[in-house]
């Protein structure tokens, strides 16, 4: 049950999808007025406009048509996906840095990292870059292996975790062949901070950052410290992972990582609907997935 | 004067202790050097490692109450007693590694079966239950003699005895039979609760140094290797000058441990020699960590040098001589540790992405883990316990038989002198 203080979230999130839908329509999409009527109990809720395609709009744009079409859909026939143009990364980071934001991330905790590979020997070298989120495996190795219960698959693929169950025990974490699951020991961006010779700027900032809550699975988490660590206020204590944004999904935003990207190398949407952007390029030759001998079934494609 | 040093050596160790027990309660999980990739270390290590003693000690009490091994026979109730203490410390070390100990509870409330790590925790649960019956009943016409003491300790039996007080030769038969029983279920749950222990690894496909077969088999022989070797250790030397000779015992267990750490060592050249025998394949980089990294020395000088080759040298060329069996118990169980610390590191320390440990900086994101103070201290708290619980039990507790007691006569005990 979410409490007010998520409501209230859920309806600024929703005010701010309008304001940025607002702004495109500046800009030259057009919007329509959604349809009225009754909706599903199981589809998600009603975008505030369905924005027309238009000639050399902006990939976001289309992923965002793309993303209010699935929400029109039950969940169970939803399949969120990514791809990622390896091509187009130039590495900044601002995927990371965005999440990093989004959720509040202590130090210890990334949910996607960017892989800097140098390849080749001087003078032919050359760099690449992997970005890594969690890969939503369709038969993911993390779920099984937890001895509570405290993480699933969702009807529409995304792997979560309830930070109010899992005990913190790890073995989530070993079983990832992708990395993707790391543990929350509790760190501050503080704590280092303050010892650096910027140390008085980055302790306020720090501080201030830590101090927000962050807003996954649409429940407030204000990451506070407790009296005694073998009681800590979750998600400290938990082992935590990328889940796709599944707060800002539920209310008709695309991932934090997929909106920052500069260079427009990430793209999202339900891979159950063969006309969306990801399915598209999902199909490609150039397009694979990591590790696929393990039988995991990513559903994370990469663009090579 | 030893006494009087063991006793200085247990406070300083106890109060090293206590500081790890404070940090662990007040920091959490950041007194650790674990970091999000190395999730497991010294506590784990540490966990398998007395789990795997209890096992081996357990699996040697079946000789005595379904095997009926004459040889062993006298000493099936300080096996049972040397179990359940090494449990309790396994249990210590696996409970302060959680995130959130105080929500281990959700095992038993919300258990997922198809997890290793469920099955093994259940697992335990059952083998304490079994563990804490059979000591119960092998005690039982011991702590009905001692129920008769006017002081503290009568009241404390009394309570521990549940009003089971008769000790009549038919009482006494049941009890052999429920205690035979319990014995015979043990050995089926002491096999999977460890064989599980080695699968909650082997069934990892993310981990490649884990994932095989071979695990579950070889924890099992660690196991007993390990419960065996400190058995003999202790049957070798605390046993002489309280209760007579005990030569028997303590040569039975010499060939045993014998046999066992051969085969231990046939079962770790299959693990390390065949991934490694082309010079390709993923375990490479691994095997290299092992027995050539910056804890080279964790390989070959406490597990090679003083877990096996000296143990081997003392086993077989002495082979009666109580001393030296009781050295080589004492090596091999203390210097299982680095063999489990070499199982539970290892498997964590290189990357499964290429490239991943330079991909985000943090001190919390590295593929490097060594121990922090307040790791080490917290296993010494764990030691100093169960050695000071061992201490109690051994002073308190009828732990060996006397040489003309069979461990089946337990009535015989009421003949003894009281203690």
């Amino acid at each position: 049950m979410p409490d007010a203080q998520s409501e209230t979230r859920r309806k600024f999130l929703q005010k701010a999808a309008s304001t940025i839908f607002a702004g495109l329509a500046l800009s030259g999409a057009e919007l329509k007025a959604a349809p009225t009527g009754e909706e599903s109990s199981e589809a998600g809720p009603r975008p505030p406009f369905e924005i027309a395609a238009q000639a050399e709009e902006d990939i976001l744009i289309h992923m965002q048509r793309d993303l209010e079409k699935a929400m029109q859909k039950p969940v169970q026939e939803r399949k969120w996906g990514m791809v990622i143009d390896t091509r187009k990364c130039v590495g900044c980071s601002s995927c990371t840095v965005g999440c990093v934001m989004e959720n509040k991330l202590p130090p210890g905790v990334v949910y996607r990292p960017v892989i800097d590979m140098e390849v080749g020997e001087y003078p032919n070298v050359t760099r690449k870059f992997l970005p890594r989120p969690c890969m939503q495996c369709e038969n993911p190795p993390c779920v099984p292996v937890c001895p509570v219960k405290a993480t699933w698959k969702r009807e529409d693929g995304i792997v979560i975790i309830d930070y109010d169950i899992c005990i913190g025990c790890r073995y989530c974490i070993t079983a990832c062949p992708y990395q993707a699951r790391t543990f929350d020991f509790g760190e501050r961006w503080s704590d280092p901070a303050a010892k650096g010779p910027d140390g008085a700027l980055a302790l306020g900032s720090g501080r201030e950052f830590e101090g927000e809550p962050n807003f996954e699975y649409g429940k407030t988490w204000d990451r506070k410290d407790s009296l005694f660590n073998i009681f800590p206020n979750s998600p400290i204590g938990n082992a935590r992972k990328c889940h796709f944004c599944a707060h800002r999904l539920d209310v008709g935003m695309l991932p934090m990582c997929v909106t920052t990207c500069i260079g427009r190398a990430t793209f999202f949407g339900d891979l159950n609907d063969p006309q969306s952007l990801v399915s598209e390029l999902s199909v490609r030759n150039n397009a694979t997935r990591l590790k696929q001998e393990l039988g995991t079934e990513p559903k994370v494609y990469y663009l090579v | 004067m030893m006494k009087k040093l063991f006793a200085a050596l247990w406070i300083i160790a106890f109060a090293i202790g206590v500081y790890g027990v404070a940090e662990r309660t007040m920091v959490g999980l950041r007194a650790t050097g674990l970091t999000s990739y190395v999730v497991w270390g010294a506590w784990i290590a540490a966990d398998i490692y007395f789990i795997g003693l209890s096992a081996g000690a357990f699996l040697i009490s079946s000789m005595v109450y379904v095997l009926q091994i004459k040889a062993v026979e006298r000493i099936g109730k300080l096996a049972l007693f040397t179990a359940l203490i090494t449990l309790f410390m396994a249990l210590m070390c696996a409970w302060s590694d959680i995130g959130h100990m105080a929500r281990f509870y959700e095992v038993y409330v919300h258990p997922q079966f198809r997890s290793m790590l469920t099955w093994v925790l259940w697992l335990y649960s059952a083998y304490i239950i079994i563990l804490i019956s059979e000591l119960w009943l092998a005690l039982r016409p011991d702590l009905v003699r001692w129920s008769r003491f006017p002081d503290i300790r009568g009241h404390v039996v009394r309570v521990l005895l549940l009003g089971h007080t008769d000790v009549e030769p038919t009482t006494l038969e049941r009890d052999h039979k429920r205690l035979r029983i319990l014995a015979s279920a043990g050995v089926p749950l002491a096999i999977a609760f460890h064989g599980g222990m080695g699968a909650l690894f082997a069934t990892l496909i993310a981990r490649s140094y884990w994932f095989g077969p071979i695990y579950p088999i070889f924890f099992l022989t660690g196991a007993l290797v390990s419960g065996t070797a400190l058995l003999s250790a202790v049957t070798a030397f605390w046993w002489k000058g309280q209760h007579g000779d005990g030569e028997e015992t303590v040569v039975f267990l010499g060939r045993t441990l014998l046999g066992l750490l051969m085969f231990d060592v046939l079962l770790e050249w299959a693990e390390l020699s065949i991934p490694a025998w082309y010079g390709v394949g993923p375990e490479i980089g691994l095997l290299k960590v092992i027995l050539f990294g910056q804890f080279w020395w964790m390989f070959w000088i406490c597990h090679i040098l003083l877990g096996v080759l000296i143990p081997l040298f003392l086993l077989i060329v002495y082979p009666r001589n109580r001393r030296r069996i009781g050295l080589a118990g004492a090596l091999i169980a203390l210097s299982f540790l680095s063999v489990r610390l070499n199982i539970v590191i290892p498997g964590l320390v290189t990357p499964e992405l290429s490239g991943i440990q330079h991909a985000y900086l943090s001190s919390r994101l590295t593929f490097f883990y060594f121990p922090t103070a307040a790791e080490w201290a917290l296993v010494l708290f764990v030691v100093s316990i169960g050695t000071a619980l061992f201490f109690v039990g051994y002073h308190y507790l009828p732990l060996f038989e006397p040489a003309s007691t069979p461990a089946r006569g337990q009535g015989a005990h009421m003949q003894r002198e009281a203690i």
